[in-house]
């Protein structure tokens, strides 16, 4: 994960876009400026950016769901649940799946876990839309690249 | 009334807590229950899996956008579901 950058998620490592389901993986940092605050000598992962893991995770199944012709943005979050306290250093796992493909919108789930254990949860809606510009998407189909997602076998 | 807008206005008076007798056939969705587009998301959410559809929202914002149709016709509830009970119609064909 790098905070600063917003970059969740280190590394998609299963994208099955006919199973509906991607896993990825991503480590807490160990130091961050976050952590100044988030608590002062009690460095705690904020439950806001674990709902950002799972946003991502998710979002990138549903990008390569129209084969990265479309950006899914942040909506809506029901039922979001933050069950343990999550560390710097440690490492997560996050399942993401689809629960409805509207008509400019899709309806999403992620679960996020420590060594097999639930660490979070939430229901997500995106809306989904073209791209704002196409170095917008350039940007994005880089940073897909870069955390593994075999975006040429997805892409339209 | 129809049985689909009995379900429809069930919907809408649960996503967004409006009393479920301010809600008629001839309601509009937007101007008369002051519904927003992401509450709207919440309903089309609803409507589709209630019954098993996916309305065509981004055609119809389409269609009013070029001027081919007016809101009346997809956001009056009873037009709604009017569209609504063809698309069944048209799943079930």
């Amino acid at each position: 994960m790098r905070f600063e950058y917003f970059q969740m998620i280190d590394r998609v490592v299963a994208l099955d876009v006919a199973g509906r389901v991607v896993r990825c993986r991503s480590g807490v940092p160990q130091q961050s400026t976050v952590f100044e605050g988030h608590f002062p000598t009690y460095p705690l992962m904020p439950g806001a950016l674990l709902l950002e893991c799972m946003a991502q995770t998710t979002g990138w199944l549903v990008m390569a769901l129209s084969g990265f012709t479309t950006m899914p943005f942040l909506i809506g979050v029901r039922d979001a649940k933050f069950r343990t306290a999550v560390f710097p250093g440690d490492e997560l796992e996050f399942e993401g799946s689809i629960v409805h493909e509207g008509s400019g919108f899709t309806v999403g789930e992620c679960k996020g876990r420590r060594q097999g254990k639930a660490v979070c949860e939430a229901q997500i809606t995106y809306r989904v839309m073209a791209f704002p510009s196409p170095e917008f998407r350039q940007a994005i189909l880089q940073w897909a690249e870069q955390i593994g997602v075999p975006v040429k076998e997805f892409i339209k | 009334m129809s049985a689909t807008f009995d379900k429809v206005a069930d919907i809408i008076a649960e996503t967004c807590d409006i009393p479920r007798e301010n809600i008629k056939p001839e309601s509009h969705a937007i101007n008369d229950l002051e519904i927003d587009s992401l509450d709207f998301l919440d309903i089309a959410f609803a409507i589709d899996k209630t019954f098993g559809i996916k309305l065509p929202l981004e055609q119809w914002t389409q269609e009013v956008n070029d001027g081919k149709a007016t809101t009346d016709q997809y956001f009056v509830l009873k037009n709604l579901s009017d569209e609504i009970d063809k698309l069944i119609a048209a799943k079930g064909a």
